[in-house]
Order: structure tokens, then sequence, then C-alpha cells
């Protein structure tokens, strides 16, 4: 055995080298894949909800998406209590100074990949609280965005096509 | 502005403890070494708000919190925002200041009341909640299932709003109003203008001031509408939370294509109105209100014949009517604990002043009285905003502010869904010089830590939604 273990060190690897694979036969298994996966998981994505300073309109408006008029589950869309469950993070609010750590702890607490939404013209942009000393002024600041939905607040229709964007 | 001498002060402050009248607001205003404190309180039974002010040149004076307690959170905001010291004040941790700040005074964990007891062991919860709501933390200290005690920290929304408002032309801060809390925008623009307009002594014309009234009822309605679902649902009863949902959308859509935005921020502003509202809109308001009372009355019915619902809702979150009182809770929470108290019949305004009401008031003082309360007021905001289309006169939508005049003040009282807002501002040469804005929800968050004593903890959510405290309104 020791002779042709030896034997097998010296003469060199048997495994030959991979088969290329052209541009369109890769394509076309990615996209059988795609079609699998869909068919199996679906899309969906838990989103979790963090107002970060905002006035509670924001807030009023994100939770008009899940009453029967706009039924944002059907989209695979649903909110959790977790950060540990969420793939979005849906933040509204200037991000007051008290509420950034809070911020920040719930972003890290998310597992990756994460998207990040800033919901609202006070998240987008500080909003009239952009020159407000005790506000960092937008999400962006603290964390990197995704996609922005502005508006004061953003109506059910407006979250809902930023939202479907998302899961393209 | 006229300034009191301690004599006089003190008198309020007595009247206060006496009960004879009710805390509305403490602030101040601070210049350099010198500061202003006012002390806003209205006499029972009296139809105004009267506000004394206190000048200190020594940034102290004497806590009104040491002999009414209702006044501790805001004497506690005014040392961490203006460095005052209030005389006697029995808590002074800081309320607003979390230490992240430019000007915070130095950090400390905050130090929570202790509760002890054989068993007793804390839940802490927030500032981050498990559903889309504000954020805030809930210091629980229970013994097995049993609250025996809940301590909430608020200030996490400071945004520093009232600051902002300062120097604004009218306008501009008529904004900022309306975000206070995003919920009542109607009515917080609705008590900011009018103060606005007693200051710089504008009289707003009467079609606009019928379509602020028919918008603040909207706003009641959408409110109270998906909050007795909510209600519901945190009793484990979905179903009419989705009904309820259905229904506030409705008022929503209504407001939207009469007023152009769901919730009508701005359309309020200082002199009278933004929009006007076509006679299609009145039209179709007219027509669809009576139907969404129809579909909601189905849902009272339900509310009443569930079993399982009621066994949660009546006696949960007890609030005494005596603690009621003496923090002066307004809205559904005081109503629903026998305190026959509504900005809008009381402290009349246009357009109230010349509509009849008729002021729901309980005495259970369990989430079933607030809801109860709420149910009553839906009818009544129907039948006001039909009366406010049906007597709808022509006519101008906005008075003109006069500018350059010299520095006054005023003050109004507005009733939002969830009780009495008070504004307060100082105009000088035309821009904001001074102003306050007081929440319903001062007053709403002890009360709920009194009223969640001996309650399970799995009933806090239900007992929470019942009050339906603002957390931005009192962050500010």
């Amino acid at each position: 055995m020791r002779k042709l273990l030896i034997e097998s060190v010296f003469r060199g690897k048997l495994t030959e080298p991979p088969p290329i694979v052209s541009d369109g036969e890769k394509a076309a298994l990615v996209a059988d894949l795609d079609r699998v996966a869909q068919r199996r998981l679906g899309r969906s994505l838990a989103i979790r909800e963090v107002d970060a300073g905002s006035c509670n309109g924001c807030e009023l408006e994100i939770i008009a998406l899940t009453n029967a008029l706009y039924d944002l589950e059907r989209f695979g869309l649903k909110f959790v209590a977790s950060p540990r469950h969420a793939d979005v993070l849906m933040v509204t609010g200037p991000v007051t100074r008290n509420m950034e750590a809070a911020l920040r702890l719930t972003y890290e607490a998310m597992p990756a990949p994460k998207f990040v939404v800033a919901v609202g013209d006070c998240a987008c942009t500080g909003g009239l609280f952009a020159e407000s000393p005790v506000c960092v002024g937008t999400v962006e600041q603290i964390l990197p965005i995704d996609l922005r939905i502005p508006g004061c607040p953003p109506d059910p229709v407006a979250l809902l096509k930023g939202l479907i964007s998302l899961i393209g | 502005m006229t300034l009191i001498d301690h004599q006089t002060w003190q008198a309020a402050v007595a009247d206060l403890t006496a009960g004879s009248s009710v805390f509305v607001a403490i602030w101040a205003e601070r210049n350099a070494d010198a500061a202003i404190v006012h002390l806003a309180g209205r006499h029972r039974g009296a139809a105004s708000v009267e506000v004394l002010s206190l000048a200190t040149s020594s940034l102290h004076y004497p806590s009104v919190g040491l002999h009414h307690p209702a006044a501790i959170l805001m004497e506690r905001a005014i040392q961490d925002i203006h460095g005052l010291t209030a005389d006697g004040l029995p808590d002074t941790r800081p309320w607003l200041d979390h230490g992240t700040w430019p000007h915070s005074r130095p950090v400390v964990p905050y130090p929570f009341k202790p509760v002890t007891g054989e068993g007793v062991h804390q839940i802490p919860v927030g500032p981050v909640h498990a559903g889309t709501i504000e954020p805030g933390h809930f210091r629980f200290s229970v013994n097995g299932e049993t609250i025996v005690g809940l301590e909430a920290r608020l200030g996490y929304t400071h945004k520093g709003t009232l600051d902002l408002m300062r120097g604004k032309a009218p306008d501009q801060a008529a904004r900022l109003a309306g975000r206070v809390s995003g919920d009542s925008t109607v009515a917080y623009t609705f008590a900011f203008c009018r103060a606005v307009e007693q200051a710089m002594g504008v009289d707003v014309p009467p079609r606009a001031a019928s379509l602020r009234g028919i918008m603040a009822e909207l706003e009641r309605l959408a409110n109270h509408f998906g909050d007795f679902g909510a209600i519901c649902n945190d009793s484990g009863f979905p179903l009419i939370n989705a009904h309820g949902g259905v229904l506030r959308e409705r008022v929503l859509r209504l407001a939207a294509s009469a007023f152009g935005h769901r919730l009508m921020m701005d359309c309020i502003v200082p002199g009278g109105v933004a929009v006007d509202l076509t006679a299609d809109s009145a039209r179709t308001m007219t027509a669809s209100l009576p139907d969404l009372l129809v579909q909601f009355e189905r849902l009272v019915e339900l509310y009443d014949k569930t079993a399982s619902l009621q066994d949660r809702v009546v006696t949960a979150g007890w609030l005494d009517p005596l603690l009621a009182r003496r923090l002066g809770c307004g809205g559904y929470v005081g109503r629903a604990s026998g305190q026959d108290f509504d900005a809008r019949r009381d402290l009349q305004y246009a357009p109230y002043d010349r509509l009849t009401l008729a002021v729901p008031c309980l005495d259970a003082g369990d989430v079933d009285a607030r809801v109860r309360v709420r149910m009553a007021e839906i009818r009544q905001s129907v039948a006001l905003i039909l009366e406010l289309l049906g007597t709808l006169a022509d006519g101008e939508l906005r008075a003109v502010l006069p500018d350059g005049v010299a520095a006054s003040t005023g003050s109004a009282v507005v009733e939002g869904f969830r009780g009495d807002i008070f504004a307060h501002a100082r105009t000088s040469e035309g821009l904001i010089a001074e102003v306050f804005l007081r929440d319903p929800s001062w007053f709403f968050w002890p009360a709920l830590e009194a009223a969640i004593e001996g309650n399970i903890v799995a009933d806090f959510p239900l007992c929470n939604k019942s009050f339906n405290a603002s957390y931005s309104g009192c962050d500010l």
C-alpha cells in the first residue's frame, strides 16, 4: 500500500479541469434554478419597522398597509416583531439622537443580507427637523440605505410601490 | 404677558392642590441667566384657561409638582431643556435628556424606581416594540403573571420641535405644530393657529371655521374607528380590527378627496384653511358618512355580543376616577373615569360654539368604558359633520395676518380625538417668539402606570391601546 500511495503522490492528480460552461448555458441553468426556487419558496420578505423619532404619521400609513384594502401580505411581505426574523429594516423619523443607539442595535441584530428602507421625508432628508440639533437628520447618516420612499407621510400606495420594487 | 409675584403663584398652586382648578401645563423660556416660568390652569367650570407667568433671575422656581404631582413630568422636561431647577421637585431624574445631545447633562444609567418583594422580577420592554408603534421604554415589575408596577420612560422621539418653531413665520411654525403628533395633526394645527390668531387679533372667516370643524371631526372618526379595531385586536379578536381598519381607510379617502391629504396635514393655516371643500366633495361626504355608521353599528353589536371579548375588556385597566380627576385626564380616558369635560362644549370655540354637543361620560374607568366613550363620539362626530356640511356658509377661506404688530400672546384649547390640546403662542413682529403645545398624553402616561397595576402582563397591550397615549406628542 505504501508503494501505491507514494506512486499516487508523485504521479500528479487525476482530476480533470472543470467543463467550460458558456454564458448562455449558465444563464439557462440559473433561470431554471430561479424558477424552481420561486415555485418552492416564493418571494417573501419579513419587515421590521423602527420609528426613529417620527411624528407617528408614517406609522399610521404603514399600519394601513395591513388593512383589507391594501393587504400587504398577498405580496409575500409581512411585518415581524423581532429584527432576528427580518430581511428589511423600515425606518421612519429624522433619527433623534435619543433613538440613534436603538436603531443601530436593531440593524445589527438583523441577519445579513438585509435591506434598509427610509420611509417618509424625515427619514429621507430630515424633513422639517433637518436643522434640529437633537436629531441626526437622515437615516443614511447612520445606516446604508437601499430604498427611499419620500412623502409626508407617503400614502399606502407609494409605500406599496416601493416595497414591491424590493421583491422585484 | 403680565408677570405675577410668588404669592399669587403659590395661591394658584394651592387651587390646583385643592382641586378647585385643573392643571393644564407648565413650561418655561430662558434668556441667559433669567427665565420665565408659565403655569396654565383652568378653574373648574370656567370657560377659559388662565396663564400665570413668574420671572426668576436665579434659574430656580418653586416646584408645582411638589404639591400637585400632575406637573412632575413637565417640570422634569423644563429641567432638561432649560436647565431650570424646580425647588422641591420630588423627582429630579432626567426625562427628555438621555445623555445624547450636544448639551446633555453628564450621562448616568437611568435609575428606575426600585420595586422589591419576594418573587418580584422585571421585564424591560423597548424602546423598539414588537409592533409598528412609537418608541418608548416600559419597565414592568411583575410577580408571576401580575404586574405590580410599571414605569414608562419616554423622550426617545424628542425632536426639539418647539425650539424649531421659535423665530419662524406663523405659516412655517404651523407646519411643525402639525407634526407634533401625526395622528392629531388637524387638532394641533387648529390649536396652534387659534393661539396665533388670538395673539394677532385675527378673526377667522365663518366658512374656514366650519371647514376646520369638519376636518377635526374626520380626524376623530378615523382615529376612533382604527383604535376601536386595534383594541379588539389586542383582545385577541381581529375580526373587528379588519372591519375597523376598512372604516378608517374610508374616512381617510374621504379626507384625501375632499382636502387633498389623507391625514389633512397643513390644511389648517394661520388665518383660516388652505383648501376649500367643493360642492361635489361635500355631497360625497354627506352620502358616505351615514353608510359608514351603519357598518359601524354592526361592529358595535358584535362587540356587545361576543362574550370572550367582553371578558377581556370589562374591568381591565381600571383607572380610578379620583386619580383621573387629580391628574386632570381629558379625552376618552377622563370621560370614561367620570371626568365630564370636553373642550368643544366647555371652552367653546368656533365652529362648536353654535352646535349642541352631548358629551358621553361614564364611571366604569375600564377598557370597555374607554371604548364606549369612543363609540358615542363616533356617532356624535358623524352628526356634527353632517350639521356643519348642511350649514356651510359661502365666503373667504383665510384672513390676512397683520405683520409688524407688537408682541402679544394668545392661547387656545382644542379637543383632539385623544383629548384637549393646549396651545400657547407669543408673536412679535410677525414671527413666533414663544410657543408651547401640550398633549393630553402628559396625563395619560401616569394614569396608565396606575391603571395597569394588578393586571396581567398579557393584558398590557390591550390596556395600553385603550389609552393610546402619544409618545411624540409629549416628547416634543
